[in-house]
Order: structure tokens, then C-alpha cells, then sequence
């Protein structure tokens, strides 16, 4: 018993050491392989310390290491980097739903007979294990084009959830004081309902923060679980993970200026509120040939990657571009907003997987001083992130958060396929702006051509 | 409250300042394998499958267990393989 703890406390170092080192481009991948080796510790351990007990169960742990495995190595050998957001929802499902399950085993063998402090830990790991699966995989199809990415107004809104919280709560109540195990089925189907429809009432813009905060749950999910069967390598593994998606889960909001119950409440998009009128004011459409002209003749030229990127698979025709630029004696760099895409860092890992030197990708704080002395700005599948009005105009929805000030640019050509506005229904002023420069394309073919034009100059 | 409960809030709670101090200065570029990362190690929960597996008593535990382990095992082999392949990717300038 002593060693056993012993043991877990290791894993729980590797994990911290792989956590830190995850932290650095440097030492992340190291980071990634000590954390594994410390999950692989731990699970030795435990197996370890099964093969003397009698009558284990032994062809459950087998079966279910095997089939698990196998489908965790074909998801993640398979997944294309574009689909990366909906796979980490997925696996942040699985994992919350294993630790209610665990929890579920637990009522079953004793009959929902615990001691008060351990019947609380046994509602919570029910709860939100059930919400971070049922929720991870209403995530898992918005972002796969499965559901619509809008949000999906309830009956009542936002106190449609609120009364399915309040109800979760009641039954988590009855079930610690009662020991009752219909309570805890009945907390089970409450929290599915409530992690289905609070996920279907928030857009696909904001799922960077709602990755980030199952992420958190599916921690806290873990830790809980450890509570139940009294086991410290969950506690210290869980905690460790529901700390490090809470702060990412904070830094998105922060991202958008928002606070994470408007996020989760607010149902944003599903009110038309665009104060911006864009009237009469004609766009500056312009060619390819256009284009490749304003880039040739630039010193700096910086790209803003936005979702529309992502949709396109456009992450080697941009490289393919900076590549040409760069050949001509052109700086290019990337300016990347913290929520562009669908999760935090999306951009980054699709630019990388294009052979785009981590260097060159700047974040907020960086790429905004540089862009009024970028010649050419080329936004490519971004809108809301971009968007003066966040800046200029009180009445905007998004008012107040933080953009990449492109408009500062002595030119900004900004790749889309039509006019249509960002998730939000928000028109952008900047399309109509003087030195903005519409080309309307798919991101992909938009860019080839831009390549093209630029090789016959 | 028994002694273990206790020990057990210990640790969580200074588990997850550890966690919030080694977080917080992650590069933005590095979000999405820290996130997949993490993720993987919430599959410890592994473990806890595997200790629930070990004692099942009657159809319906047999069918949570199997589940919880596949699950779990799904969480760890995969979070842990598709950040590996993320961070092969990040590649630092070549010298020229």
C-alpha cells in the first residue's frame, strides 16, 4: 500500500513535469512523453497490485484496454489537423464519461450506502462527468458540421438550463441525504439533458472557451472520481488539469471581453444587433492579378488566419504564398488572434503543420504594434476578430473586444466568399473601408490564384 | 469525515495551485497541445476503470466497467498520440 502511493505520487511528478514542459515549443514534446510515462506508471501500479487479489474480472480490464486503444490510436493517428478541435472535444467526452462511470460502478456495488462526504463526491462525479460527455459530443457535431453551429434558442432561454440546473441540484441533494440510487439515475438523465442543451445555445465561435472549460470539467470529473474510490493518482491528475483548463477557459473570455456566463447564457448571435449600417457603401473588389501587385510591391506583409482557413484546408497555399513573398525579399508574419478558429491555438497548429516556423506566428500583443508599418495586411477567413467596430462602435455586440487592428495597414485584402457577415450577424466596416481590398473567393483556389498572378509579374 | 477524505482535499487543492502556476505562461501557440495534453492526463481516471473492473458483480456493473475502461483508455492512448503528432509539427526556424 505504502509503495502504491508512492508510485501514484511519481505519476503525479511526471504529470507536472510533463505539464511544464509542455509550456515551452522547446520541451513540449519531451513534456507530452513524461506524462505519458507517468500515466503508464500508474496504470502498471494499479494492475500490479490487482494480480494478487482473487477473483479480478481480468478478461473486463483487457478487452477494454484493447478495443479503447484501438480506437483512441485510430482517431488520433487519422485525425486531419483541421478536425483537431472536434477530436480533443471528443476525447474530453470520453474521459468525463469514464469517470461517471466509475462513479456509477460504485453505486451499484454498494447500493448508494456512503458515508455523507463520499456521497457528495459520488453526485459530483456524476454530474459532471455526464454533463462534459453528453456536452463534449454536442461540441463533437457542431464543430464536425454534424448540428448547426448557430445557437439553438430553448423555450424560455437561458432559464431553461437554470431550471435544469436547479432540478440537478435537488436531485444531488436527495441522493447524498437518502442514499437512494434511483436519485443518482435521475441526476445521470438530468445532467445529459442539461450538457445537450447548454452546448446546443452557444455558437461555434465561442467553442474555443467551451473546448477549454470541459476540458476543465473533465478534470474535476477525474478528481472526483479519485474521491469515490479513495484514489490520490486521480485526485492529483484531475486537479492538475481542471487548474490548467480553467485558466485557458479564462483567457478566452478574456479574449472576447466577455465573461464566461455571457458566454455559457448569453445565447450570443441569436439577437440581430448590428449597429453598423453599411447602406450604400460600395467594397473595393479586386482580382488576383490585384492582389498580387500590392504584394509584390510591399516590404512586410502579415496574414490573420481566421476559421474560414481551417474550413478551406488553405494552410499550404498561405505557406506556398509566404514562401513566394519571401523569395522576393518580402517579411511576412502572422498575427493570430487568441480566438481564431475553434479552439485555442487552432491556427497555430494548422500553420505549423504547413511548415510555418513558430517564430513568425505573433499573438495579439505582438502583431498590433507591427501592423502601421505593414504595407500589406492579407485576412484570410477571419471577420469578427478584425472588426473595427469592437474598437469604434459602443453599440456593437462585440464592442469591446480586443482586434487585430488591420485597419491600421496601409492596405488590408481581406479573402472571403461573399459579404456575409461572422457568426454574430455583425456587419464589418472595415470591408468598406478605402485602403480595404475585397477578393471574393474560397480561401484555397483564392490563394492559388494570388500565387499564380504573382508569378507572371 | 474520515482521515483519507481529508488527505485527499490536501492534495486536490495543492494539485491544482501546482497546476495553475506551471499553466500560466503558455505561449499562445502551444494552446492546443497543452489542451490535448492535459486532456490525456485527465484520462488517469484509467486507473480508476481498471480498479472498478477488477471487482463487478452482475451484468449491468460488468457493462458500466467494460465502458469506463474503453473510455478511458480512448481519453489516454489518443490524447497522448495526437499531441505528439501536433508537436512534431512545431518546428523552430531553419538556419539558413
Amino acid at each position: 500500500m505504502t509503495w502504491t502511493t508512492l508510485l501514484y505520487l511519481l505519476a503525479g511528478v511526471l504529470f507536472i513535469l510533463g505539464l511544464r514542459g509542455l509550456g515551452g515549443p522547446r520541451t513540449a514534446r519531451r513534456g507530452n512523453l513524461t506524462a505519458a510515462i507517468g500515466m503508464l506508471v500508474a496504470v502498471l501500479v494499479t494492475v500490479f497490485n490487482l494480480i494478487d487479489e482473487p477473483g479480478v474480472a481480468w478478461w473486463i480490464i483487457v478487452v477494454g484496454l484493447i478495443i479503447g486503444g484501438a480506437i483512441g490510436a485510430a482517431l488520433a493517428l487519422r485525425v486531419q489537423m483541421t478536425a483537431m478541435p472536434q477530436l480533443v472535444a471528443a476525447f474530453n467526452g470520453f474521459g468525463g464519461g469514464a469517470s461517471a462511470l466509475i462513479a456509477a460502478t460504485e453505486i451499484l456495488a454498494t447500493d448508494g450506502a456512503f458515508a455523507t462526504e463520499t456521497a457528495v463526491t459520488v453526485a459530483l462525479s456524476i454530474a459532471i462527468g455526464v454533463v462534459t460527455f453528453s456536452g463534449s459530443f454536442v461540441a463533437y457535431g457542431k464543430l464536425q458540421g454534424l448540428i448547426t453551429g448557430r445557437p439553438v434558442a430553448l423555450p424560455g432561454g437561458p432559464w431553461f438550463n437554470a431550471v435544469l440546473a436547479v432540478i440537478a441540484v435537488g436531485l444531488g441533494i436527495w441522493a447524498v441525504a437518502a442514499g437512494e440510487p434511483l436519485a443518482y439515475w435521475l441526476l445521470a438523465g438530468v445532467t445529459f439533458i442539461l450538457g445537450i442543451t447548454a452546448v446546443m445555445a452557444i455558437g461555434g465561435a465561442d467553442m474555443p472557451v467551451v473546448i477549454s472549460l470541459l476540458n476543465s470539467f473533465s478534470g474535476v470529473a477525474a478528481a472526483m472520481a479519485g474521491f469515490v474510490i479513495g484514489n490520490q493518482a486521480l485526485i492529483i491528475g484531475g486537479a492538475l488539469v481542471g487548474a490548467a483548463g480553467l485558466i485557458l477557459t479564462v483567457q478566452m473570455s478574456e479574449a472576447m471581453n466577455r465573461s464566461l456566463a455571457n458566454v455559457l447564457f448569453a445565447g450570443f448571435g441569436t439577437e440581430g444587433g448590428a449597429a453598423f449600417e453599411a447602406g450604400d457603401r460600395s467594397v473595393n473588389s479586386a482580382s488576383p492579378d490585384d492582389v498580387a501587385i500590392s504584394l509584390a510591391y510591399a516590404e512586410n506583409v502579415m496574414v490573420v488566419p481566421g476559421y474560414g482557413l481551417a474550413v478551406a484546408q488553405a494552410q499550404h497555399a498561405v505557406r506556398d504564398l509566404a514562401t513566394a513573398l519571401e523569395q522576393r525579399g518580402i517579411n511576412v508574419e502572422y498575427a493570430i488572434h487568441p480566438v481564431a478558429g475553434r479552439m485555442p491555438g487552432h491556427m497555430n497548429v494548422l500553420l505549423a503543420e504547413a511548415d510555418v516556423p513558430y517564430e513568425q506566428l505573433l499573438d495579439l500583443d505582438h502583431s498590433n504594434p507591427k501592423l502601421p508599418n505593414t504595407d500589406v495586411v492579407l485576412v484570410v477567413g477571419a471577420n469578427d476578430v478584425v472588426n473595427p467596430s469592437a474598437r469604434d462602435d459602443s453599440g456593437s455586440p462585440i464592442y469591446g473586444m480586443p482586434i487585430l487592428e488591420v485597419d491600421k495597414a496601409r492596405t488590408a485584402v481581406v479573402l472571403k466568399r461573399s459579404l456575409s457577415p461572422g457568426f454574430a450577424g455583425i456587419d464589418n466596416p472595415l470591408f468598406y473601408e478605402d485602403g480595404t481590398m475585397m477578393l471574393f473567393a474560397d480561401a484555397k483556389s483564392g490563394l492559388e490564384d494570388v500565387i499564380a498572378a504573382l508569378g507572371q509579374l | 469525515m474520515s482521515e483519507m477524505f481529508v488527505q485527499g482535499i490536501v492534495v486536490f487543492v495543492l494539485a491544482a495551485f501546482v497546476g495553475f502556476e506551471v499553466i500560466s505562461k503558455v505561449p499562445q501557440t502551444l494552446h492546443t497541445p497543452l489542451m490535448s495534453g492535459a486532456n490525456a492526463i485527465s484520462g488517469i481516471t484509467i486507473v480508476g476503470a481498471i480498479i472498478a473492473a477488477a471487482s463487478t458483480d452482475g451484468t449491468a456493473s460488468v457493462i458500466l466497467a467494460l465502458l469506463a475502461v474503453i473510455f478511458a483508455t480512448i481519453n489516454v492512448i489518443g490524447g497522448f498520440l495526437v499531441t505528439d503528432r501536433m508537436l512534431e509539427m512545431f518546428k523552430p526556424k531553419k538556419k539558413q
